[in-house]
């Protein structure tokens, strides 16, 4: 499934969602392109996302992604998964490896998955989220909760 | 040289007042090659039941990064940014931030350790709107690689 098929989501409602249900992965993907945009966007120009020379200089294998870039991803899982009248009132990761991001044209892909962990009072429902790239988890103990309607 | 363990529970004050624009949400967006139009479209989020255009869930880390860049920026904190990969990252959301809200963020150094080689710090982020409604809470620990030795 590509990134771009979902935009916005359907809405779900708390009383239909049931614990354990696993929500499809979706594969996002990160360029150099995304990387600059980034930078522009967040105001975050560390060097290791932007210059290769620095990046291995410093002892990384290239340049790789903010990490904000990667949760970025995640939360666009959630949201599109959670629908446009859901709000996420906590978001956690764990940043565990790089996402390493080669010059080419086509990049790292970002695959995010999750599962229904836990319904919660207050319309509140936890998700339990997965991050890979290149066969590495990226993203551990990334959970988000939202509120349904 | 490890961080400087003198800024332990150190609070910087807020910074400038942030305002929160549509063009800079559409933005980030775009950044994130986020589609939904609750970010970008005042129609949208309004029939999602928002004010205005939302901010996305990891936007602000935008608005605490221009915050804690003067505290890291701080000589006396020794922290080599170039070694520094994002380790941790949580939100606890109040409400979404809206275009239009202007709000302050205020930097506290609440955790700095030594892992194994390297060196961990962790800020907290109390993000407020100007007439001192909390918002958000941003949890983030930075990872200087090496920083222990």
């Amino acid at each position: 499934m590509k990134g771009d098929e979902v935009i916005g989501g359907d809405q779900v409602s708390y009383d239909d969602v049931e614990v354990g249900t696993d929500l499809a992965a979706v594969s996002y993907p990160a360029t150099r392109l995304s990387l600059v945009k980034y930078c522009g966007a967040s105001g975050d120009f560390n060097v290791i996302h932007w210059n290769e020379r620095i990046a291995r200089a410093v002892g990384l294998p290239d340049v790789i992604a903010h990490g904000m870039f990667t949760m970025a991803q995640a939360g666009r899982f959630v949201t599109d998964w959670a629908g446009p009248k859901a709000t996420v009132v906590d978001f956690g990761v764990r940043f565990s490896s790089p996402v390493v991001v080669p010059d080419d044209d086509v990049g790292a892909a970002i695959t995010v998955s999750g599962q229904v962990e836990e319904k919660l009072d207050g319309n509140r429902v936890a998700l339990a989220l997965t991050a890979r790239s290149a066969e590495t988890k990226v993203l551990t103990r990334a959970r988000a909760v939202v509120r349904l309607p | 040289m490890a961080i400087n363990p003198d800024f332990l529970g150190k609070t910087f004050p807020p910074g400038p007042a942030y305002e929160i624009s549509r063009v800079k949400l559409a933005e980030f967006a775009d950044a994130i090659g986020d589609p939904n139009p609750v970010y970008r479209d005042r129609s949208a989020a309004v029939e999602a039941g928002f004010p205005d255009v939302i901010a996305p869930p990891t936007f602000p880390f935008v608005i605490s990064i221009a915050s804690s860049a003067r505290a890291l920026a701080d000589p006396g904190l020794n922290l080599n940014y170039a070694m520094v990969v994002h380790g941790e990252q949580r939100f606890s959301y109040v409400r979404p931030l809206h275009a239009g809200d202007v709000v302050t963020a205020q930097v506290t150094i609440s955790d700095i350790r030594e892992v194994g080689r390297n060196s961990t710090m962790t800020t907290t982020t109390q993000i407020r709107t100007v007439d001192g409604e909390h918002v958000c809470t941003a949890y983030s620990t930075l990872v200087e690689r090496g920083g222990a030795q």
